[in-house]
């Protein structure tokens, strides 16, 4: 908390050994326990502190899905200790329908904004930023700490809104008006939705501070010598996703403004022509379709502000455990920030039936399906970085490729939602929930597996199991695929999604085995986590000290001491010669080369 | 029950605690700490895995394509449905094969260049020739398939016919009813402030909303005669669902979408086709709509013209449906 950021500023490249002796210790008071654990503004411990956070609000959304699972692969069925543990939502052992919507809408918000956005940026961008370009910490440390707080408070919220007398927001997780907007519309429309809207306005601060922190730092605190071009892929990631995030953040914002508006202040945004509770509403002249605009304007940049970081973190692992440089290094930034470009512009892909101007919806296919060509130079590159590697299968490698695999399953049935024609007949329905599940589920948070196995030793001094992550790994890999490879044939039967049963349909009759299928997977992967979850926080007290530099790895987080200290680096931080993927360089004894090695004279830098 | 659990699952974490000291006791007696990174022994476990999973994986998909091919995309009973049909199959072939030999190469590579004592890997950082083949050759497919869905979407989704069945479905909480535009083929206009528990639908008191035709539960289409959907909702945001003719679109308080399609399989032929005698066409609801969202259904019979001009003459029409109305509250 004390020591002065003042360094930082001389710290722009060239100034970095200049200045790095106002750095010792008479400028460090004694740390309080508050100081140092919670109101901290060390990059390392918030980083920390999104991690923790972001794994409890994970295991809440995924044991809700386990019990939303339940009520789908046996209907009617009494559980009774859905009773036990939901109380009056699940009287004799039944899930009520109210309160299934509630857990699909908690779920999908807790999974994509707390435990990915928040969990997979705030974690690793913290930790890797001032680390990888060889800064002391972040450019504002107190708006960091602000950052984490925000986010915590936005999870409180979200949390405490379970617990309402009529139950929390239960619109599904895009909270479309008007039956968001209006309590007499279902009963989670009432406090439940004012808690989520408030939750969510909190939580888009806590990003944008995050955000403006992190492109700041990235500009402007490099070390000596760390040009863009010599930035680890990670880095890349985090920049443009935090660009991404400040550019269309602030929509999801004013959307719920307006929202915010339209459901206690009697203005109608979104409202128009609507009877309903036995009366015809005063207010009109809104559209339900400018919100479906507001929200997709973030909504789809959001699928990449969850799926960049996680690509960043495996193109770093793949690298490192294949011991080669990444291929293509210029091509993935390029695809990178391709991929964030088209971002932007295809949000109208979720709309193709919401009764916008079927020419509006031609644009949108062409933009959508533009995306499939860098993703597509994505997955080649990350095939072609195998190649001819000596591939060391830790954990986190596992994870890394583990993440291209879904990135390819889920990617490949993004051409069919994203055709109009045929997201006609596969719009909202158990194809969509598959095809994002794998995607921008599955998909990210292997990379955040992948990440945490990885600089785990960086966050904590200490490896994790490596036998229990093998296991994991393949109990985890495999349940997912069993869960959500099924719940494209559902769709593609016609089965839509948010039912709480499809049994008033006799079409659906054949299909109940899918589900039974689905869900034993589903509660599999459940377990799985129980191994994860036991092997995190036991390693975090008890795993085997971590050496330095565990994966032999060439960007700077492994030249720090594996001790915390504040500004990361005793003395000098370290200047940086070379790019980040000197891996298995041809006249070096090691097969890796850290980036503070001085170039050969006849060396050739591939970065620049 | 609880506390038995409980006490079981706390006592397997105590010994998986246990278990894992000695585990790592054992290691340090044994010459210092495991290798932290992979050994070769754990690679080559770790790699011919992957190659297993991969057979698994595309054994799976294949036998989901082989247990529900009956269940998917039931067969199209629209004018339009085939177009989509096979939009969809080619597109479906494309993805399945791009998905099939990615995996393959991708567990190809795991296998063959897993780690070994004493190997290096080769330095390879980029090749401008590589990265274009693989900008060009998604780009070329990704045009045609680009050109061919959107000369589908533009067969399909603007309205054409000359002569339409115009049918008004109206969505509200948690049902829906359709309106037939009557003899003058023109829908009534309505206006929602108008709504009461004798006129669901908001109807103005005009001629053209006299002779309009109102049917819940089911509604009834004719065999190759184009129909034109007009939708509308009362409250929030539904969405119609007819997954047999392929056929969907929003149905949105304050303004009207509308969908064109023509039915070309009686229901009657249907049942025969799929051996099911109460086999129905239905509407479903498909945007979460409030509690009972996953039971908001009608019925849609397909008939031939004089099946379906018999039925019409039985329905009456809005006008002698509130003389009934009012008759019987007289009588009261």
């Amino acid at each position: 908390m004390e020591y002065t950021h003042q360094p930082e500023a001389g710290q722009v490249q060239g100034h970095a050994h200049a200045s790095s002796h106002e750095f010792d210790d008479e400028h460090h008071h004694a740390e309080t326990f508050w100081s140092k654990y919670v109101f901290s503004q060390d990059h390392k411990m918030i980083s920390k502190q999104f991690l923790v956070t972001a794994v409890i609000m994970g295991v809440l959304g995924m044991l809700m899905s386990v019990i939303f699972r339940l009520q789908l692969a046996w209907p009617g069925q009494s559980f009774p200790i859905l009773e036990t543990i939901l109380g009056k939502w699940g009287k004799d052992g039944i899930l009520d329908p109210n309160f299934y919507l509630a857990l699909v809408t908690i779920h999908g918000t807790i999974m994509v904004f707390f435990v990915l956005t928040g969990g997979l940026s705030g974690t690793f961008s913290n930790l890797l930023i001032p680390f990888q370009i060889g800064a002391r910490d972040m450019a504002s440390g107190f708006l960091n700490m602000l950052s984490y707080w925000f986010f915590f408070a936005s999870c409180l919220v979200m949390f405490l809104s379970l617990f309402i007398e009529a139950g929390p927001a239960s619109g599904g997780w895009t909270v479309y008006p008007p039956l968001s907007a209006l309590p007499q519309a279902m009963s989670g429309s009432g406090l439940g939705m004012t808690m989520w809207l408030i939750s969510m306005a909190l939580f888009i601060a806590s990003s944008l501070l995050g955000s403006l922190n992190y492109i700041v730092t990235i500009l402007n605190l490099r070390t000596k010598g760390m040009s863009m071009t010599r930035m680890p892929l990670t880095i890349w990631a985090f920049l443009v996703t935090a660009i991404l995030g400040v550019l269309s953040f602030p929509v999801l914002f004013a959307a719920a403004l307006l929202l915010i508006f339209d459901r206690s202040f009697g203005t109608s945004f979104y409202l128009s022509d609507i009877y309903i509770g036995g009366m015809a509403l005063e207010r009109n002249g809104g559209s339900p379709i400018l919100y479906e605009h507001l929200f997709w304007f973030l909504g789809h940049p959001e699928v990449y502000i969850v799926l960049l970081p996680a690509l960043g973190l495996t193109s770093e692992v793949i690298a490192t455990n294949a011991r080669k440089p990444i291929f293509g290094y210029r091509a993935m930034v390029a695809s990178l920030m391709a991929i964030a470009f088209l971002s932007i512009i295809v949000w109208g892909h979720h709309m193709f039936i919401s009764g916008m101007n079927p020419f509006l919806g031609s644009v949108f296919v062409f933009t959508t399906l533009l995306v499939a060509i860098p993703s597509a130079v994505k997955v080649f590159n990350y095939i072609t970085t195998l190649w001819k590697g000596n591939i060391h299968f830790t954990p986190a490698m596992m994870y890394a490729i583990g993440m291209v695999s879904f990135f390819i399953s889920g990617g490949v049935t993004g051409i069919i939602l994203g055709d109009s024609a045929l997201d006609i007949n596969v719009h909202d329905t158990y194809f969509v929930v598959g095809h994002f599940h794998l995607v921008m589920g599955s998909a990210a948070i292997f990379g955040m597996f992948a990440g945490v196995y990885h600089w785990f030793p960086r966050m904590y001094g200490r490896m994790m199991n490596k036998k229990l992550g093998y296991a994991h790994f393949w109990l985890t890999f495999i349940s997912a695929y069993g869960v959500f490879f099924p719940m494209h044939f559902l769709g593609l039967a016609g089965v839509p999604r948010r039912y709480y049963t499809n049994t008033e349909f006799p079409l659906f009759d054949n299909l109940v085995d899918i589900n039974v299928l689905v869900t034993s997977f589903a509660i599999l992967a459940a377990v799985a986590q129980a191994i994860f979850l036991f092997n995190f926080f036991y390693s975090i007290f008890k795993g085997q000290k971590s050496p330095q530099n565990p994966w032999h790895s060439n960007t700077l987080e492994w030249t720090a001491p594996v001790e915390h200290i504040h500004g990361n680096w005793p003395g000098a931080i370290p200047e940086v010669h070379r790019w980040a993927y000197d891996y298995s360089k041809p006249g070096y004894e090691e097969d890796y080369v850290l980036q503070t090695v001085p170039l050969r004279p006849d060396e050739k830098d591939e970065g620049h | 029950m609880t506390f038995l659990i409980l006490t079981t699952i706390a006592l397997f974490v105590i010994a998986i605690v246990r278990l894992m000291n000695v585990y790592d006791l054992s290691a340090e007696i044994r010459g210092g700490r495991t290798d932290d990174r992979a050994t070769e022994g754990e690679s080559r476990n770790m790699a011919w895995l992957w190659a297993l999973f991969v057979v698994w994986l595309l054994g799976f998909l294949a036998w989901q394509f082989f247990e529900y091919k009956d269940d998917l995309l039931p067969r199209a009973a629209s004018a339009h449905g085939p177009a989509i049909d096979n939009l969809f199959n080619t597109t479906m072939v494309i993805i399945t094969l791009v998905f099939a030999l990615t995996h393959i190469v991708l567990a190809y590579q795991i296998v063959k260049n897993y780690f070994r004592n004493g190997r290096k890997a080769t330095y390879f950082a980029h090749s401008n020739k590589l990265e274009l083949i693989w900008t060009v050759v998604p780009a070329a497919v990704l045009t045609g398939l680009i050109v061919y869905g959107l000369t589908v979407w533009d067969d399909v989704i603007y309205p054409k016919a000359e002569d339409p069945i115009v049918v008004e479905l109206y969505s509200k909480q948690f049902d829906w009813t359709a309106r037939y535009a009557g003899k003058d083929k023109v829908l009534g206009k309505s206006d929602y402030r108008k709504i009461d528990a004798g006129n669901d639908l908001g109807l103005l008191n005009v001629p053209e909303a006299n002779d309009d035709i109102i049917v819940k539960g089911e509604m009834h289409l004719v065999k190759d005669k184009p129909v034109l959907f007009k939708f509308r909702s009362r409250d929030v945001i539904h969405s119609a669902y007819l997954p047999h003719f392929r056929v969907q679109m929003n149905t949105v308080p304050g303004m009207e979408t509308a969908f064109e399609f023509t039915p070309t399989i009686t229901t009657e032929e249907m049942r025969k086709e799929t051996g099911n005698e109460k086999f129905n066409y239905v509407i479903l609801c498909n945007k979460i709509c409030g509690t009972s969202h996953y039971n908001m259904q009608m019925d849609v019979i397909v008939e031939t013209q004089e099946e379906y001009d018999k039925w019409m003459r039985e329905q009456q029409t809005w006008r002698q449906k509130k003389a009934t109305a009012s008759a019987e509250s007289i009588i009261q």
